[in-house]
């Protein structure tokens, strides 16, 4: 019977990350499309309560991994502990969520596993012994349908493109393990994190985004941000810039969004923008220029200057409450 | 120190991209190519180290031909050899990181240096394959704390940092949420994010010079690699076009289409 491993994550603060949900969701999808079985790896110095959180998900196991030295994520030590399980299990696939972590650790536990790897999936067809992925190329402007022909297969799976999958199935019997430890030439030496008290940009059920119109004034982005409790997202050229930091960034280069409404002001919708937003249910575009490209994307568009628009929105919302 | 960097030969990131009728490629006709901007700032990277550290920066590409231009752009902005692997055909990108460890295995370099995607295929692989087939340690997504615009850009110090012994690096890599920086024991691999550098253009200079600057000729059978693809792609198709929308008048309206005919608000 066909074997399905999501790797899950969990983040520097100890939570699981919100987009192991949605790998899991694409594993399940798969493993029924296989005839197979789901079963979810975690590692980490202490993984036991994210272990608990991912119980509910539908999985046949959660395999636990804990040693002390898996404290700080390094894909030297994750590949081969990956690896060691995989083989164990006999999977024929390994996937995780296209994070940070997802993009650094697949390739090189693929390598180790001589697999070969499909990037960002946002979807599946086939069954049986049969499935290809389907896979974004040139920043989201074609989609690819491909087949892996090695014995076990490797993917990542664009988290915007899957449901998060939901509590209410048979608990999964949590099993341990012993991660295999190997010595690594990498070490970590810091984690800087980027706080913010607005909701995650993968996660927000609205996002707003400011471009090179803003001239780096975010003030009024960020006023309507916290009017609607929404996230902040922001260009390229104004994360280049060094206006806002590097990770607001939405794009093909930055994060791939699909809130139920994206508002972009002054953005001109460069193509690397487009790729990281135009899945988004509802796009509101706020441009001076009526020609900009964004306006071909935007359900509802408004030409004219940001600085008017967003306090007008602002109090229109108002009225509402 | 010795620095091996990748230059791929893709579709100029300006370039529209159309999907043919029958789904077996992209329309040939019409595109420009370029170094992919990732391994550009990759050569950049490694030029800048050079400057600082003394060594050479040695590009290789893969490809017909045609991958001699961009081999010929990074000598221009200042690469000191290039290695080509002439094969033409299907190539994946397993069979990508395997002709590189063997370039790697006959340079022997301090560092590989690639971008951490290619611009056409998206797949974020090569880098990290790469160091597990050697065996070596990697810091992908390489990216730098300060704005472009700081001083230290002008200056184009190297943000990949010798540490003091000069038998490591220290990358400071983007990642979700914030910045994480490693520590790898030379030799290693590091892949290049957007905002590490912001690559030179090629003098008028360097592009005299880069014309008389070596290129060596490789080939998969020479290398001893077997390249047989196991990634088939099979169709491709375009992304499902959204439909075209409506420019409203003022915010009231805005507001009143967000209510009650999106229900977002």
């Amino acid at each position: 019977m066909p074997i399905v491993l999501i790797v899950a994550e969990q983040q520097p603060d100890g939570h699981l990350r919100k987009a192991s949900l949605n790998a899991i969701t694409a594993g399940k999808q798969l493993a029924e499309k296989a005839g197979g079985e789901l079963h979810i790896a975690i590692l980490g110095k202490d993984p036991a309560k994210v272990a608990d959180e991912l119980k509910a998900t539908g999985a046949k196991a959660v395999h636990v991994g804990a040693a002390a030295e898996l404290e700080h994520y390094l894909a030297e030590t994750y590949a081969p502990a990956l690896a060691t399980l995989a083989t164990e299990l006999k999977a024929d696939y390994v996937g995780m969520a296209s994070t940070a972590q997802g993009k650094d650790l697949m390739p090189r536990l693929a390598a180790r596993l001589k697999a070969a790897m499909a990037t960002d999936i946002t979807g599946l067809n086939g069954s049986g012994a049969d499935i290809t992925f389907t896979r974004p190329m040139w920043a989201g402007n074609v989609f690819a349908e491909v087949k892996l022909t090695t014995p076990v297969k490797v993917f990542t799976v664009r988290a915007t493109e899957f449901a998060a999958a939901a509590g209410g199935q048979a608990a999964a019997e949590v099993k341990t393990f012993a991660p295999k430890v190997e010595a690594s030439k990498t070490k970590f030496v810091e984690f800087k994190e980027v706080k913010s008290a607005r909701p995650e940009l993968t996660e927000a059920r609205v996002v707003i985004s400011g471009g090179r119109g803003t001239k780096g004034d975010f003030k009024e982005i960020e006023a309507l941000a916290d009017d609607l409790g929404a996230a902040v997202g922001a260009s390229r050229a104004v994360c280049d810039a060094g206006w806002v930091p590097n990770d607001l960034q939405v794009g093909q280069t930055g994060k791939v969004v699909a809130p139920a409404l994206y508002i972009a002001a002054g953005i001109s919708g460069a193509i690397q923008h487009l790729a990281g937003m135009k899945s988004s249910k509802t796009i509101v575009a706020i441009n001076k220029d009526a020609e900009a490209p964004i306006f071909q994307v935007a359900d509802y568009g408004i030409v004219a200057d940001l600085f008017k628009v967003l306090p007008e929105l602002r109090a229109e919302l108002a009225k509402l409450k | 120190m010795k620095i091996l960097v990748t230059a791929k030969r893709v579709e100029d990131p300006e370039s529209k991209i159309k999907v043919k009728p029958d789904g077996s490629g992209i329309v040939q006709e019409g595109l420009k190519y370029k170094i992919n901007p990732f391994d550009e700032i990759g050569v950049e990277e490694g030029l800048r180290l050079v400057a600082k550290h003394q060594g050479e920066v040695v590009v290789v590409s893969i490809g017909g031909k045609e991958v001699q231009e961009q081999l010929r752009h990074a000598l221009a902005m200042g690469a000191h050899r290039a290695v080509w692997v002439n094969h033409t055909g299907p190539l994946d990108q397993l069979g990508i990181a395997a002709l590189i460890q063997k370039v790697a295995e006959k340079e022997k370099p301090d560092l590989v240096i690639l971008g951490k995607q290619s611009i056409d295929d998206d797949q974020n692989q090569v880098g990290q394959y790469l160091a597990e087939f050697l065996g070596w340690g990697q810091a992908t997504f390489a990216s730098k704390v300060e704005s472009l615009e700081s001083a230290e850009e002008k200056n184009k110090e190297p943000a990949v940092k010798l540490t003091a012994d000069k038998k490591a690096v220290q990358v400071v890599r983007e990642v979700d949420n914030g910045l994480a920086t490693l520590e790898c024991q030379l030799p290693a691999v590091v892949t290049t994010d957007l905002r590490l550098n912001q690559p030179r253009y090629a003098s008028l200079p360097g592009i005299m010079k880069a014309k008389s600057k070596p290129i060596e000729e490789l080939t998969p059978e020479k290398l001893g690699v077997n390249v047989t693809p196991q990634i088939q792609v099979l169709k491709l198709s375009s992304p499902p076009a959204r439909k075209a929308g409506i420019k409203v008048p003022d915010v009231a309206t805005l507001v009143e289409k967000l209510r009650n005919e999106a229900k977002v608000v």
